[in-house]
């Protein structure tokens, strides 16, 4: 079997889902699960990059856990879609970064993370999420900028306040 | 505007790399290292079986073309014509006399590329008459030849194995007409010792041969 080739980019995958899920244990869920349906798989991987490809597995599994949970991730959220998130409004609230980055959009977090920890490039970003590369630098921008709010307390602009 | 914004976010970047950078390093659950799932396992299984039942069903057909031989099925079969050849020679059985030992087996390593020995067998009442080179099948073999003191001959036919092919044997019998032949391959030759004599007295030899070259 060919699990030996993956086993290298177990960690890598781990590093990304415990950014992503923020919890250890939905964390290595989600590792898990990448695993048993990339070695599936396997036959369908052709030599190339093969952690895009692990990562664009476990994007896919992501997504799905996502729709399991109600929340559709093809939605971008912002701001003011998901006020019951944030504390209270007058208050500045700093985050720290795990609670800040699950408070991006899911779209958002993805693009993020797969830059700042894999050090991917536009492309891979786009080949393993399967979006355009425009979408990623626009997910990404607002990504970076949402993240910074929240850490450093600065409330979104247009944040209003639903009674 | 990305190099821009990447120098903006630098330090977000780096951030959020340092706070994760400790997961590579944490030891992998031992439930990630799967082997195939269950359903592969069976899968393949299940392939195995088809390809033995083919096979089986197949075997029939191919009776009449006769199977290629292995390395290892010829070994004896090889040993024994060698033996059949040479051991009669009245005058030449032998390339090299025994008289030169060290210069036969220095030889003989040397063209078959493997370091050789030469078992003593004199407490089984066999002295060595000496050594010759032998074509094999793709390569240089070596003969060795032993006579008793009535002029009963034993040959050991020493084959090199190629790298990935040799599968080690324990000790093995087989009767190519006349001849006896015991034969075994360890992790670089082949080896066979022939004899018209009785399976008994050449299992004999053979172990003793065995013990002196494993040793």
């Amino acid at each position: 079997m060919d699990y030996e080739l993956i086993v290298p980019y177990i960690p890598n995958l781990r590093r990304y889902a415990r950014a992503l899920v923020g919890d250890r244990d939905g964390a290595d869920d989600l590792v898990q699960d990448t695993l048993e349906r990339a070695v599936r798989k396997f036959h369908l991987w052709r030599p190339g990059d093969l952690r895009a490809w692990l990562f664009s597995i476990m994007h896919n599994v992501f997504v799905n856990q996502l729709k399991g949970r109600k929340i559709s991730p093809s939605v971008e959220i912002d701001e003011e879609m998901i006020p019951a998130h944030m504390p209270t409004v007058n208050s500045v609230d700093v985050l720290d970064l795990e609670r800040a980055l699950v408070r991006l959009a899911p779209e958002q977090r993805e693009v993020v993370l797969l830059i700042a920890l894999e050090d991917m490039s536009y492309a891979d970003v786009s080949r393993a999420l399967g979006i355009p590369i425009g979408t990623v630098m626009s997910r990404l921008s607002r990504g970076r900028e949402r993240l910074r709010r929240l850490m450093e307390g600065e409330p979104p602009r247009e944040l209003r306040v639903v009674q | 505007m990305t190099a821009e914004e990447d120098r903006k976010y630098a330090g977000q970047t780096l951030a959020i790399k340092r706070h994760f950078e400790p997961v590579m390093t944490e030891p992998i659950p031992a439930r990630m290292y799967l082997k195939s799932p269950g359903w592969i396992e069976y899968a393949r299984a299940a392939v195995v079986l088809a390809v033995g039942i083919a096979i089986g069903l197949a075997i029939p057909m191919l009776r009449p073309a006769p199977a290629p031989l292995t390395p290892m099925v010829q070994l004896p079969i090889r040993a024994a014509r060698a033996h059949l050849v040479y051991s009669p020679e009245v005058r030449h059985p032998v390339e090299v006399d025994a008289k030169e030992q060290d210069h036969l087996v220095k030889w003989l390593s040397k063209r078959l590329d493997v370091p050789l020995k030469v078992p003593v067998l004199t407490q089984e009442g066999f002295e060595l008459l000496g050594g010759r080179l032998l074509p094999g099948n793709d390569g240089p073999v070596a003969q060795f030849m032993y006579q008793d003191p009535a002029g009963k001959r034993l040959t050991l036919y020493v084959t090199p194995t190629r790298k990935g092919e040799a599968t080690l044997t324990s000790f093995r019998f087989a009767k190519e007409g006349k001849v006896s032949v015991f034969y075994w391959i360890d992790d670089q030759c082949g080896y066979a010792l022939s004899g018209e004599v009785d399976k008994t007295t050449l299992a004999k030899v053979a172990s003793l041969v065995y013990k002196q070259l494993e040793s």
